[in-house]
């Protein structure tokens, strides 16, 4: 037990403050607040479905809205024709992991490419979202469910308790149930990287030719993992539309694509932690450039990715680990040499 | 008859609208492996600097046709001196920095010039043909495209400039060997896919409409247009914006614009599943 604890420490203190963010938040934060964090935390869930795709899987998916819009739209489109949200919560979930599973046939058992999976999914991503903006007008609908085109689709019902649909979810609750879906996908993805799938998985990042001389299957395993990050986003998507009550066809456009990318390059898209910080810090960031007039959010935005590609290319989490980590380290510990020192940041 | 030649016109017009707007792209892509995710910007550049020289009176010509061109091939030299020249040869850190910048550009022109549309206006009326009626702009546009497109063929083909970026881009090492100032090169060869990008922009701008979001509706078909067309830029420019001009204008006659251009980006997806290399990687091998 203290074996496990000692080599885990960096991930129990993750689960720790995790909890205790769970349990404390909701008492701590005014209610306004409170809604701001629960869009962060659905952020930072979509942002672990990029980083394990990007960051481990080695897939340049430059489309990834089209995930989390149409877990958007499954959602909103299922609950107001079924009135209860159980069963809609998986199909925002399953959908959009069907359409990951379909491209991913399609891209890699075709063995296309770095740049042209960027290529199609950003296409993909273009498709929908002209499609989805186009349908304005009563005659575009499925089932009850006006789809609205470019005014999105509003009064979308909140999460209730599975089978009780007139026990919705509050504010409180809603926070809740993310902060513990977040965790819970962190959590999964980093028990998931341990099993002989991800380290296969990563390993195909290394050296997809290799890994295929040893015997195993790149194709399927690059296809079962960008079904996983397809779902995740789903599940983001689905959270994002109750959060909110309404969803519109912004979901599906580039803009939120890159987002997701800003927010992984900014904190390091080969770690899991990195990605959620960068969610937070950067949907805060938009938050407090919205309440200005100056500076437009766009003129932000594009400037951190600009600098972070040609200054931090990892990103923040994987700088501080690798550099200042070991530099405070040797600072504590005079006698350690430098070469060790070296050793250690590569490792 | 006369349907006959306004629909022949609505074909070519498709065509040559996105061949316009996939040249520059595919000139620095083609020659450099470089896609400039920011190539949307760079026309929206060209047509605000248009709409800017119509407002202070310059001649309408000159501002479509000479300003754009001129002031969005100096903005392109600079950005390949600042940002683009750090990246060579890592195609995927390229695109996520002119990704970065076209976010970039968006909000400085939407901090400029506000959120709303400038325009221009259109310098040739309607022309009839039998008892239709036709844009004459829409001729000038089509024009214009082969034009351009003949210019960028003598350009690379027959001047020193073009032997030497021709040169550059097959064999860097073996051409500096030689004496080229390879980084010129590659910054001469950046300006001048900017300044076509810009030309676009500008040719575009009394149909389009000027605002600062219009990039993004360009970027998406000239991307796919270059990567269809594969590693030859003009040849694999023409051969592609006719597949999807024409596939786009048949479902937009079926249907509508909105599922034209669905149809067009379905067209691309299935056509790099079948070619990843693109038109140009199986055919005409070789070509320009």
């Amino acid at each position: 037990m203290t074996r496990f604890l000692r080599e885990n420490a960096a991930l129990v203190a993750v689960a720790i403050a995790g909890i205790a963010l769970l349990i404390g938040l909701p008492l701590v934060l005014d209610l306004y607040t409170l809604l701001q964090v629960t869009l962060y935390v659905i952020y930072a869930i979509l942002a672990l479905s990029l980083a394990f795709i990007w960051g481990y899987g080695g897939i340049l998916c430059f489309g990834h809205s089209v995930f989390f819009g149409l877990g958007a739209y499954g959602y909103a489109v299922s609950v107001i024709n079924m009135g209860d949200s159980t069963l809609p919560f998986l199909i925002a979930i399953a959908l959009p992991a069907v359409l990951a599973a379909a491209l991913g046939y399609f891209m890699f058992y075709a063995r296309i490419s770095d740049v042209y999976v960027g290529v199609i999914t950003l296409t993909v991503t273009l498709i929908f979202y002209n499609v989805v903006n186009s349908t304005a007008g009563p005659q575009y609908h499925i089932g009850e469910a006006l789809l609205g085109g470019f005014n999105g689709m509003p009064n979308v019902p909140s999460l209730n308790i599975p089978f009780q649909p007139d026990n919705t979810l509050e504010p409180a609750g809603m926070f809740v149930l993310c902060m513990a879906l977040l965790l819970i996908v962190y959590f999964g993805l980093h028990i998931l990287l341990r099993t002989r799938f991800g380290r296969v998985l990563v390993a195909v990042r290394e050296n997809e030719q290799r890994v295929e001389f040893l015997g195993y299957d790149s194709r399927l395993h690059k296809l079962i993992a960008f079904s996983i990050g397809g779902a995740i986003a789903g599940l983001a998507g689905c959270l994002f539309t109750a959060w909110g009550n309404f969803v519109s066809p912004t979901a599906f456009s580039v803009v939120q694509s890159a987002q997701i990318i800003i927010w992984l390059m900014v904190g390091g898209a080969g770690t899991l932690l990195g990605p959620v910080i960068g969610a937070v810090a950067i949907s805060w960031l938009t938050v407090q450039i919205g309440t200005q007039q100056t500076v437009n959010a766009n003129v932000v935005l594009g400037g951190i990715l600009l600098v972070f590609v040609l200054l931090v290319p990892k990103g923040v989490a994987p700088m501080v680990t690798e550099r200042l980590v070991p530099w405070f380290v040797s600072l504590r510990r005079p006698a350690a040499s430098p070469r060790n020192v070296a050793g250690e940041s590569k490792a | 008859m006369d349907l006959a030649v306004v629909v022949g016109i609505d074909f070519i017009y498709a065509v040559a609208t996105l061949a316009l707007i996939s040249i520059g792209l595919a000139i620095v892509f083609g020659m450099m492996r470089i896609i400039n995710l920011a190539h949307g910007e760079f026309m929206v550049m060209g047509s605000y600097s248009a709409a800017v020289a119509v407002h202070h009176h310059v001649n309408i010509w000159i501002a479509i046709l000479i300003v754009p061109p001129v002031v969005v091939a100096a903005i392109g030299a600079i950005i390949e001196r600042v940002i683009i020249r750090r990246l060579y040869g890592r195609m995927v850190e390229t695109m996520l920095a002119t990704w970065g910048l076209s976010l970039f550009v968006v909000g400085i022109l939407t901090m400029v010039f506000g959120d709303i549309t400038e325009g221009v206006p259109t310098p040739i009326g309607g022309i009839t043909i039998g008892s239709y009626q036709a844009s004459g702009y829409s001729l000038f546009v089509i024009a214009m495209s082969i034009v351009t497109i003949a210019g960028v063929y003598l350009v690379l083909r027959t001047s020193r400039l073009g032997l030497l970026a021709r040169g550059t881009m097959q064999n860097a090492e073996m051409a500096a060997a030689l004496g080229v100032d390879t980084s010129r090169i590659y910054a001469v060869t950046f300006a001048f896919g900017a300044a076509l990008a810009g030309l676009a922009g500008g040719i575009l701008a009394p149909v389009s409409g000027v605002f600062p979001n219009i990039g993004g509706s360009y970027i998406g078909r000239a991307f796919i247009t270059v990567i269809g067309g594969g590693p030859a830029a003009l040849v694999g420019t023409i051969s592609a914006s006719t597949l999807f001009g024409v596939i786009n204008q048949l479902a937009t006659f079926a249907s509508n614009p909105v599922y034209g251009e669905v149809a067009l980006l379905a067209a691309a997806i299935i056509l790099i599943r079948l070619l990843p290399q693109g038109i140009t990687g199986r055919y005409f091998r070789g070509s320009l």
